[in-house]
């Protein structure tokens, strides 16, 4: 692994990025619409509290998960990766540089939301601005960590956008948004507990019912980490240098 | 290490794709220092071959020795450029951009981005996106990042597809240069008329390598004037006589 190379990579996405103004408009610009839909939709300012933070967990997730799975498909089609691999690049310098990239793209989709949330949608939390904050990057780096994992299982562009419902859905089913956990049946309970996003919006949960930074809160950030770190051990292990 | 050990030491080398075995033994060697033509229609394994050089191939059997090691090895991958007939490049990425973050990687000096950049003639194209450049154009930006560094082996799959002659000439008369530095290169091409650029030719036919020397000695052997002719009657050789 090389400092040098993963900051290079995480740059040369950056530069990507900057170079697709209407990719980066609309990853900043969904995750805002859609909570401004959300305030209005339900109208009482009461119910917005409890979802709202929820969703705001969710959608960067979402998003993460979309542009990193369809970012790293292209990198394995386009031939750069093969040209990546006959280099000293190591995998995982690849994928930190992803992950400092989308990182920070992470951070900037969630302030303009959060500032839109709690300025003109008048979002009242009862936790941290900064838990709040940490855990919507950890969620986004999470749908990103998950997105790069499951590129490597798409051979196409039509399966990688596929994989969204597919990885993503269940998970929403399943993570507490729809019927409180506790209240599924046994199985699907013990489900949702594997489940990596059902401990990103039980920490959203808690930030926005607890004052203070709890222990709840500290595990569900420990294993939201954990998570990212696995799906990024096993996406670099979904690289290959020799193909067929 | 040795001087004059080979640049490349290829013995019975087999790969398989897609369950059809497309390389059958194939066996060669390849001094130091020169320009190597791998030849041969469009299929007949060139490229599957180039990818073992460069160690992104699994391979059935055999060995593939490449400046002394085993090909992929991880002290190989400064030493050896490899550029593939698809340009892989970030077509989102200007010219500059692109050469900058393969040079990151490399670790070759920065000054690395100006050289390469004039050696493929892109100069007045460097602020320009990959994906408005010409069919050419992004070749020679594909050919650009692997001269950058100082490789010691250059794998080149067909570089020269689409350019105009003149920029043809004048990067054959670059190959040439770097060999004369002390580069080995092997430059694929499925076109007659770039195979008498080489010191040596590889004739490559349905996965085996028919013929191996340099232009003159080919001709000389067959007696044809062109190398065109010369690999029909390799060609009809090697079928008529019985196996």
């Amino acid at each position: 692994m090389s400092l040098t190379i993963t900051l290079a990579t995480a740059r040369r996405i950056l530069a990507q990025l900057r170079h697709d103004h209407r990719t980066l408009g609309l990853l900043v610009g969904v995750p805002s619409l859609l909570m401004i839909l959300l305030r209005y939709v339900f109208d009482t300012p009461g119910m917005f509290d409890r979802i709202g933070p929820l969703l705001l967990g969710l959608f960067p997730f979402v998003i993460m998960f979309v542009v990193a799975s369809v970012g790293t498909l292209r990198e394995r089609t386009g031939g750069t990766l093969e040209r990546l691999m006959t280099t000293p690049l190591g995998k995982l310098d690849l994928l930190l540089g992803y992950a400092l990239a989308f990182g920070l793209v992470a951070c900037a989709q969630i302030a303009v939301v959060l500032t839109i949330s709690l300025t003109w949608l008048g979002l009242d939390l009862a936790g941290s601005i900064g838990s709040l904050v940490l855990v919507s990057v950890l969620g986004a780096l999470l749908g990103m960590a998950l997105g790069l994992l499951a590129s490597a299982f798409a051979r196409t562009e039509f399966q990688a956008v596929q994989f969204m419902p597919a990885f993503v859905l269940p998970q929403v089913l399943l993570c507490g948004l729809i019927t409180p956990r506790d209240r599924m049946a046994g199985w699907l309970e013990a489900i949702s507990n594997v489940m990596p996003l059902s401990y990103a919006v039980d920490a959203m949960q808690r930030v926005s019912r607890e004052a203070t930074f709890s222990g709840g809160l500290a595990r569900d950030v420990l294993i939201i980490t954990g998570c990212v770190l696995l799906a990024l051990v096993l996406g670099a292990a979904t690289l290959r240098r020799r193909t067929p | 290490m040795m001087k004059n050990e080979a640049a490349l030491s290829v013995q019975d080398l087999r790969v398989v794709r897609g369950g059809r075995e497309v390389l059958h033994g194939v066996t060669f060697e390849v001094p130091r220092s020169s320009v190597i033509g791998l030849l041969g229609p469009s299929g007949c394994g060139k490229t599957t071959l180039m990818r073992a050089l460069v160690g992104v191939q699994i391979v059935a059997s055999g060995t593939v020795t490449v400046l002394g090691e085993p090909a992929g090895s991880p002290g190989l991958r400064r030493r050896v450029g490899y550029s593939t007939q698809k340009p892989a490049v970030y077509t989102d990425l200007s010219v500059s951009e692109n050469l900058r973050y393969f040079a990151a990687v490399l670790g070759a000096p920065r000054s690395d981005v100006a050289r390469v950049t004039d050696e493929v003639g892109l100069g007045r194209h460097r602020d320009q996106v990959a994906a408005t450049l010409s069919g050419g154009q992004l070749n020679r930006l594909n050919l650009a990042v692997a001269l950058l560094g100082s490789p010691e082996l250059l794998v080149l799959d067909e570089p020269t597809v689409g350019l105009d002659p003149v920029l043809r000439q004048e990067l054959w008369e670059l190959f040439h240069e770097l060999a004369a530095r002390g580069v080995t290169l092997v430059v694929s091409s499925h076109v007659m008329d770039e195979a008498g650029r080489t010191d040596r030719l590889l004739l490559m036919r349905e996965g085996s390598i028919l013929a191996d020397g340099s232009p003159e000695s080919l001709r000389a052997r067959t007696g044809a004037t062109d190398l065109e002719d010369a690999f029909l009657r390799v060609i009809t050789e090697t079928t008529a006589s019985p196996s």
